[in-house]
C-alpha cells in the first residue's frame, strides 16, 4: 500500500528561485489498484513518484510505502519497490542477464536465488534469445523487457511507472500496459503516471489529476464523470486543469 | 557502509569499464606505451636526426680573408665544409638554411698570426638551429687546430717541448651506482610523467561514472536500489581509483622493461654494443620504484575524488570533459616545477600536493630516502584525498547535483 501524506518538494533555481514542484499531494493507493497520476509535462508526475521511490527527500509531508516511511527508512522502501520510468535506462555494455542480476545483487539477493528467479522471468518475458546479448544492441521493445525483468527480480510489493511507454512503439506499448495489468491482478500496488489519456482510461482504478504540482481531483473514472459532466477522460482532465 | 554492496558495485564498474575502449585506451594502453615510446622511439628519432646532421658537410661562407690565403686554403681543404662563394646577402642565407655558417676572417689576420697577434675570428650561426650549430662546432675546432698548430711550431721553433702549452690532462671517472645514474636520468621526467598518466588514468573512468550515467540514465535505474548512496559513490570512487592506479602501474612496469632493456642493449647484450670504458649502465633503484608506488597512492586517491566530484556536477559526459580536461594544467603546473634543476623538497614543499609528490619521487628515484620528508608528503596528501573523498561523497547526497538538468 502506498500513502502520501501532505507530500511537497520544493526546488532552488539560481534563476528562476523555489519553484514548488509538488505542493500538498495526497492520496493513497491499495494492493491491487492500479492509481493513475495524470498530468502535463512538467505537473509534478515525476517528483511525486521520485518522492515515493525515495530518489528525492521530501520538503514537507511524508509518504508510507508498503508499510515504511521513506523519510526515516528510504533503503526498506526501495527494498520493496520497484521502478520503471522512461529515464530508467540499462548499462550498454551489460548483456540483459548481467544487467538483471547486478541488480538482484544490489538487492541483496543470493545468487542461485537470482538465478531463479531470473529463469522464470525470463520465460514469462519471453527473454530467452537475448538474454546473453550486450544491451546496447538490443531492441527497444528487448531494452524494456529488460527493464521490468530487472524491477521484478526482486519481486517488489510496490510498482512505480513514470510513463513507461514513452518513445516505444505500439506493439511495446501494448505489452508494457499488459504487463502493468497483470502486476494489478497479481495483487501489487501500482502507481502509473502519464499524460496520454487513452492508456490511462485502459488502465486506471483511481485517477489522480495533477497539475502546477497540486492534486486539482481524484476518484474512480465515473466518480469524475459525474463531478464533472464530462464523458470523456481527456474532457474530464481539460475542464479540472482549468478550473 | 556494507562491504558487499560496495563490492558489488566495484565488480560491476569494472567489467563495465573493461569492456569500454576508451577506459582501456586511457588506463592501460597509453600508460604502456609511453614510455618506451619516449625512450626508443623518440629517442632514436632524435638520434637518428642528429647523426644525420653531423654527416652532413656543412655549406659555409668566408668573409673576407682575401690577405689570408692560407688559412682560407685550409679551409677549402680541410673537408668538413664545403666552401661557397661569398656573397653580400650571407645573413640571408644563414636565416634561409642555404648555408649553414660563415666565417669572418679580419683583415691582416695572417700578419698578425705570424706577428704573435691576430685579430678575432668571428663565426656567424643561427642559433637554436642545430645544423648551424653543428656548422659552428665544426668551424670552431678547425680553428682551434690551427692554434694549437701555430702553438706547437712557435714551441719547436723556440726548442721547447708541447708540454709547455699543456702540462697535464683531466679524465673524468664516474663513481655513482649504476641505479643512481638512471635515477638521475629519469628522476625528473618519471614522477612527472606518473602524476600525469594518474590523473588521466582516473579521467575516463570518473566521468563515464558519474556524467555518463547521468547522461545515460543509469544513474537514476542505480538510485533506484535499496543500496544506500554512500556505498554506491565509495564503489564508484574504487573503480576511478583502479583505472588511476592502473595507468601508473602499468607505465611503471613499462619504465621497468624500458630501462632494463636499454641496460642490457648498453652492456653489450644486444646489436648495440656495449658502453665506453668506466661508464655504467643506467639502472633504476628497484626500492625507489617501490617507493613511488606508495607515494603515487594517496595522490591517485586525491585524483580520483576530485574527478568524480566535479564530473558529478556536470550534466553530460561533454559537459564533464570541458570540467576535467583543463584540471591537466593544474596538474602538469607543479609536475613540471617539481621536474626543473635546483627546485629541493623543503618544509613547506612538502604541503604543496603534487609538486610534493614529484619532488620526493626524484629524490627515491635517485637513492635519497628523506624519511622526515617522506612522511610529511605522505600524511599531507593523505589529509588532502581524505577531503577530497568525503566533498565526493557528500556531492553524491546532493539531489541537486545527481538530479542536475
Amino acid at each position: 500500500m502506498i500513502e502520501a501524506r501532505s507530500l511537497s518538494k520544493t526546488f532552488r533555481d539560481r534563476k528562476r528561485g523555489e519553484i514548488l514542484a509538488v505542493d500538498d499531494v495526497s492520496f493513497r493507493v491499495l494492493p491491487g489498484q492500479i492509481y493513475c497520476l495524470l498530468g502535463a509535462n512538467g505537473a509534478g508526475k515525476t517528483t511525486t513518484l521520485r518522492l515515493l521511490a525515495t530518489l528525492l527527500a521530501p520538503t514537507r509531508g511524508t509518504a508510507v510505502v508498503a508499510g515504511h516511511d521513506v523519510i526515516g527508512e528510504p533503503g526498506r522502501v526501495r527494498a520493496r519497490v520497484g521502478f520503471l520510468a522512461a529515464s530508467t535506462a540499462l548499462y550498454g555494455r551489460l548483456t540483459a542477464r548481467e544487467m538483471v542480476t547486478y541488480f538482484g545483487r544490489l538487492h541483496g539477493m543470493a545468487d542461485a536465488a537470482i538465478r531463479e528467479r531470473l529463469r522464470l522471468l525470463a520465460t514469462e518475458l519471453d527473454m530467452g534469445e537475448f538474454l546473453d546479448r550486450r544491451c546496447d544492441r538490443l531492441s527497444t521493445g528487448m531494452k524494456q523487457k529488460t527493464s521490468i525483468a530487472r524491477m521484478l527480480i526482486h519481486d517488489p510489493e510496490v510498482m512505480i511507472f513514470d510513463e513507461p511507454t514513452l518513445g516505444l512503439d505500439v506493439m511495446a506499448a501494448r505489452a508494457v500496459v499488459r504487463f502493468v495489468r497483470d502486476c494489478r491482478d497479481r495483487g501489487r500496488t501500482v502507481v502509473y503516471s502519464t499524460h496520454v489519456m487513452a492508456e490511462a482510461q485502459k488502465l486506471c482504478d483511481v485517477v489522480g489529476i495533477i497539475h502546477s504540482g497540486r492534486l486539482r481531483a481524484e476518484g474512480t473514472l465515473e466518480a469524475l464523470r459525474a463531478q464533472t459532466g464530462e464523458a470523456d477522460l481527456e474532457e474530464i482532465f481539460v475542464r479540472v486543469v482549468s478550473q | 557502509m556494507n562491504t558487499r554492496d560496495i563490492g558489488t558495485i566495484y565488480r560491476k564498474e569494472l567489467t563495465d569499464s573493461l569492456r569500454d575502449r576508451r577506459t582501456l585506451m586511457s588506463t592501460i594502453l597509453i600508460p604502456t606505451l609511453v614510455m618506451p615510446a619516449l625512450m626508443f622511439g623518440v629517442g632514436r628519432i632524435a638520434t637518428s636526426v642528429v647523426a644525420r646532421a653531423r654527416r652532413e658537410i656543412p655549406d659555409v661562407m668566408i668573409l673576407g680573408g682575401s690577405d689570408s690565403p692560407g688559412v682560407t686554403a685550409l679551409l677549402s681543404k680541410a673537408g668538413k665544409f664545403h666552401v661557397v662563394p661569398a656573397s653580400a646577402d650571407w645573413r640571408q642565407l644563414i636565416s634561409d638554411k642555404k648555408i649553414r655558417a660563415a666565417v669572418e676572417i679580419p683583415a691582416g689576420f695572417e700578419a698578425g698570426l705570424n706577428a704573435g697577434s691576430a685579430p678575432p675570428v668571428v663565426i656567424y650561426h643561427y642559433q637554436g638551429e642545430l645544423k648551424s650549430g653543428l656548422a659552428m662546432d665544426q668551424l670552431d675546432a678547425f680553428f682551434v687546430r690551427v692554434r694549437d698548430r701555430t702553438v706547437a711550431a712557435r714551441l719547436a721553433e723556440r726548442g721547447l717541448p708541447p708540454t709547455l702549452a699543456n702540462p697535464f690532462a683531466t679524465k673524468h671517472a664516474n663513481v655513482a651506482p649504476p641505479e643512481k645514474v638512471g635515477g638521475n636520468l629519469v628522476g625528473g621526467i618519471v614522477p612527472y610523467l606518473i602524476i600525469v598518466l594518474c590523473f588521466t588514468g582516473a579521467m575516463y573512468p570518473g566521468i563515464d561514472l558519474t556524467a555518463g550515467e547521468k547522461e545515460r540514465g543509469t544513474m537514476e535505474t542505480l538510485l533506484c536500489s535499496p543500496v544506500d548512496r554512500v556505498d554506491i559513490v565509495l564503489g564508484k570512487f574504487l573503480m576511478v581509483l583502479t583505472g588511476s592506479l592502473a595507468a601508473m602501474f602499468c607505465s611503471l612496469v613499462s619504465l621497468g622493461v624500458s630501462l632494463a632493456y636499454v641496460g642490457s642493449m648498453a652492456a653489450g647484450g644486444g646489436r648495440g654494443g656495449s658502453l665506453p670504458a668506466g661508464e655504467t649502465a643506467p639502472m633504476v633503484d628497484p626500492a625507489g620504484v617501490l617507493g613511488v608506488l606508495a607515494m603515487v597512492l594517496p595522490v591517485a586517491v586525491l585524483f580520483s575524488a576530485i574527478i568524480l566530484t566535479v564530473a558529478l556536477f556536470a550534466k553530460s559526459y561533454k559537459e564533464a570533459q570541458s570540467y576535467v580536461a583543463p584540471m591537466i594544467f593544474i596538474v602538469i603546473l607543479p609536475a613540471v616545477v617539481g621536474m626543473l634543476p635546483g627546485i629541493e623538497l623543503n618544509g613547506r614543499l612538502a604541503l604543496v600536493p603534487i609538486l610534493n609528490l614529484s619532488l620526493v619521487c626524484k629524490e627515491m628515484l635517485s637513492g635519497v630516502w628523506s624519511w622526515r620528508y617522506i612522511a610529511i608528503v605522505f600524511a599531507s596528501t593523505s589529509v588532502y584525498a581524505a577531503i577530497a573523498l568525503a566533498i565526493a561523497v557528500r556531492m553524491f547526497k546532493r539531489e541537486d547535483v545527481i538530479f542536475r538538468a
